[in-house]
């Protein structure tokens, strides 16, 4: 039987892996797949937790985070197609329009 | 054994592919290693009795939002992107916070307690994946189903408006 803890430490650093691949890209599309990296980590998550304590509603708040990526990604690649329609770049260090 | 060396494996594959994902040049090889990635992560969710979601991680990850990163990675043809540098100036910032944050995290579920069982399962109730899970889906959680619903509804318009070309008045 594998503990619980080895998924939620597996979630842990692919969590952080995307964290990393967040900060530290300049291509908009993987900052974007970063984010769903991140998404899928809490997902591994919530269904080993759904898996040992036996309960179902980890399974149903990761299938809600599944919508919440779907939609993210469409609203986020129609984003960046008006971003590169006005800019021509896909890259965030050449974005700082909105500087303060 | 079996399942330590089975965990072990798709373990080390989910962390080997998703630095490949960050690390990659061109955009294109990055959405295809996260393929790969989210095949690992399904067969983790058969490994954990959740079927269907293992069934929707391919259909909705792998099947719907992979073709669109590679639609949007192939529209906007950056060619250019396979030259020049990789990571913003500030990259060094960015990997002390991201390690900084795994080793707070692993030390905090080192001290981790399980919380009470809960009384749905597949083990509990003798029924299969899916009926637990409609069950619970269409009683206790129909109303936040509903909102998901909104919630696409509100992503497709969204879409739409964001990407169609303004018209000149």
């Amino acid at each position: 039987m594998v503990p619980l803890q080895w998924y939620i430490w597996l979630a842990t650093a692919v969590f952080a892996i995307g964290v990393l691949g967040f900060l530290t890209r300049r291509n908009i599309i993987i900052m974007f797949m970063s984010i769903e990296l991140m998404l899928n980590a809490v997902n591994i998550s919530l269904v080993s937790f759904s898996h040992y304590l036996q309960d179902m509603r980890g399974q149903i708040l990761s299938l809600f985070v599944i919508t919440v990526a779907a939609a993210e990604a469409a609203i986020g690649l129609a984003i960046i197609i008006a971003l590169f329609r006005n800019k021509a770049t896909a890259h965030v260090d050449e974005m700082a329009e909105t500087k303060g | 054994m079996l399942p330590e060396l089975f965990f072990g494996y798709f373990a080390a594959a989910i962390i080997i592919f998703s630095l490949i994902v960050v690390t990659r040049r061109n955009p294109v090889h990055s959405v295809l290693f996260m393929l790969i990635l989210f095949f690992h992560i399904a067969a983790l969710y058969l490994f954990l009795d959740a079927e269907f979601l293992a069934a929707i991680q391919v259909i909705v990850y792998a099947g719907a939002i992979l073709v669109l990163f590679l639609f949007v990675v192939l529209l906007l043809n950056l060619k250019e992107e396979t030259l020049i540098r990789r990571y913003i100036n500030q990259w060094p910032m960015g990997v002390v916070f991201a390690v900084g944050l795994f080793i707070l995290m692993f030390i905090s579920v080192r001290s981790f307690l399980a919380g009470p069982k809960g009384e749905i399962s597949s083990v509990l109730t003798g029924q299969s994946n899916v009926t637990n899970l409609g069950t619970v889906l269409y009683t206790e959680y129909l109303f936040p189903f509903e909102i998901a619903s909104l919630v696409l509804l509100v992503a497709i318009i969204g879409a739409i408006v964001l990407a169609k070309k303004r018209l000149k008045s």
